[in-house]
């Protein structure tokens, strides 16, 4: 089972099992986005609290899904929760580029990838989101490990619009 | 394991039919499993197109060559053996690109004309997208209501309600046999339900032409949908059956060549059925593989798939529930009479996905997900399942190894 190991590490399964920021924000003040797997029937909730500073006070994450979406959500909730928007939107540049060769090579979700700059994000650390790289030996499953990423966002244009940057 | 009677099929004198079963995964033999989704071909049926294309190819209905008559002959061969199959008539048979194109062509063609304010159609919690979609997009344009029959607790029709949801109906569009739970519905209730209150009733098929025999006539229906790539046949084509009066009042569906008697600056006049629905070049080789599947099944005898679907669905059903006890879920009739053979699994608290990906590494293919059936997923209060669906190829040793595999992704994911 050394494939499935590559796919499931520990510390996939630890924040599958032990999701960190589940739950909801009471909306307004919170932004509420949903997002979903078209192909499987995952669903993520996201709610995001964004003080004047641009800072993300709070996050929490709803909805069901398979261990991939599930533990990539809690562990982008973590990895986002504190920082600023700008900062938020480096990240997901920087993970959806560990997903993004695959995606184009695939012939998957190129256009949106393209539209990414991940060169913005070569020195940002993924932390805990690195365990998810081996997920891109699984093209069934990237999808999985972005619906939260692709929410994000969602929710992060809703906050503060791409323009208004 | 296998002390089951003897099935009726000689399994694996069929797999032997089946290149791509041949091949292992990892060293181990494949287990296909995922039949429902869209089955695998026999060597007669990849035969029957590489020599059609090698020996007898060319346009259909055009040309007076010698290779297009050929051609146009085996076209129209497969059309009546496609009739035969389904106890219709050969004209009432009209090919389209697949069976949601099949329910769409009586939408647009038939609902177009037919429905309006203050109609409804009635649907089941049961349906596929296929037989949703269509209907909801043609209700946001005419203004018709769409009425839902609902589920007992073992998924099987509620039929309390039904006279007072037909009331008023103009068409009842159900499936034969659902594709996540497996359930067969009363046909022929439904259908004389339907006519009783003066409405017409579209079966879709999909899931019950490839597995059992079918006769149009005795399930009384008026219109009838099912895929050619769930019953052996290749992708790419599907049928749409409806009874002759019908399709000759229905006004075309896709406009272009082979659909019409004449064409003029003014306008055009419409051919008569099946042709009137058959716009452009059709699936022609694709037409001819169906063709080569149905005489395949033929063969072998609906009546023994059907035997050996509940056999199989039996032993599964058994041998499941002794592996895995109440570590799994499946929904749906208990009883393998009252279905077919697929499974819809729920593992402990394991994410279908997840374990569809144990499966893999078992060579178990499954399908994960919704199965394009999100109403039924919503009603059920699961997100998604892990689906096994059997066909004439499958036998106790898959069931075996899907226990198996269900048990290391149960117990890799309970670490």
């Amino acid at each position: 089972m050394s494939g499935l190991e590559d796919l499931y590490r520990e510390i996939i399964l630890d924040h599958y099992r032990s999701p960190r920021n589940k739950g909801e924000l009471p909306t307004p003040p919170a932004h509420r986005v949903e997002g979903f797997n078209p192909l499987c029937g995952d669903e993520i909730v996201l709610y995001l609290d964004v003080d004047d500073a641009g800072i993300i006070t709070d996050i929490k994450i709803g909805g069901q899904g398979c261990s991939i979406s599930q533990s990539s959500a809690s562990m982008m909730s973590a990895a986002v929760k504190g920082k600023t928007i700008a900062d938020a939107r480096r990240l997901v540049s920087a993970f959806k580029a560990t997903m993004s060769i695959h995606e184009t090579e695939i012939g998957g979700d190129g256009t949106e990838a393209e539209a990414d700059d991940p060169s913005a994000a070569t020195d940002l650390a993924l932390g805990d989101l690195d365990a998810l790289k081996g997920v891109v030996k699984f093209p069934a499953r990237i999808k999985c490990a972005t619906l939260s990423f692709n929410t994000l966002t969602q929710a992060l244009d809703e906050a503060a619009p791409p323009s208004a940057n | 394991m296998t002390e089951i009677e003897p099935t009726h099929l000689d399994v694996a004198r069929i797999r032997a039919d089946f290149p791509i079963l041949q091949q292992t995964q990892d060293g181990r033999r494949l287990v296909f499993l995922d039949s429902g989704a869209s089955s695998q071909r026999p060597i007669q049926v990849i035969d029957a197109m590489s020599e059609l294309y090698r020996t007898s190819y060319a346009n259909v209905h055009r040309g007076v060559y010698q290779l297009a008559e050929r051609s146009t002959n085996a076209y129209e061969r497969a059309r009546a053996a496609t009739a035969r199959f389904i106890g219709g008539q050969t004209d009432e048979v009209v090919f389209t690109k697949n069976a949601t194109e099949a329910i769409n062509l009586v939408a647009r063609s038939w609902g177009g004309a037919n429905l309006g304010p203050g109609d409804a159609v009635v649907l089941t919690l049961l349906e596929h997208h296929a037989n949703i979609v269509p209907w909801q997009m043609l209700a946001a344009e005419k203004g018709f209501e769409i009425r839902w029959i609902g589920l007992t607790p073992d998924g099987q029709l509620d039929l309390t309600d039904l006279d007072r949801l037909l009331d008023g109906a103009k068409l009842l569009a159900f499936t034969a046999m659902s594709n996540v739970l497996g359930t067969l519905t009363p046909v022929r209730t439904l259908t004389d339900a339907a006519h009783a209150a003066g409405a017409l009733a579209l079966v879709d098929a999909c899931q019950s032409v490839p597995h059992q025999p079918t006769d149009v006539v005795a399930m009384g229906a008026d219109f009838m949908a099912f895929s050619g790539h769930k019953m052996l046949g290749p992708s790419g084509i599907g049928v749409l059956w409806a009874r002759a009066e019908l399709l000759d009042a229905m006004p075309p569906f896709l406009g272009g060549g082979g659909m019409i008697l004449n064409v003029t600056t003014e306008g055009f006049t419409a051919d008569a059925p099946p042709a009137r629905f058959e716009a452009g070049t059709p699936p022609i080789a694709e037409a001819v593989g169906l063709g080569a599947a149905i005489e395949y099944l033929e063969n072998l005898g609906m009546d023994a798939v059907r035997r050996h679907e509940v056999e199989l669905t039996a032993y599964a059903l058994r041998t499941l529930h002794e592996r895995l006890g109440d570590d799994l879920c499946i929904p749906g009739p208990s009883e393998p009479a009252s279905r077919g053979g697929v499974l819809s699994l729920t593992l402990a608290d394991v994410h279908a996905h997840d374990v569809s990906q144990v499966l893999d590494e078992h060579a178990v293919c499954v399908r994960p997900g919704h199965h394009c059936a999100k109403p039924l997923m919503k009603h059920l209060g699961v997100s998604a399942t892990a689906r096994a669906s059997m066909y004439i190829y499958n036998d106790t040793d898959d069931i075996d190894a899907l226990a198996d595999a269900l048990v290391a992704a149960r117990d890799f994911f309970a670490l």
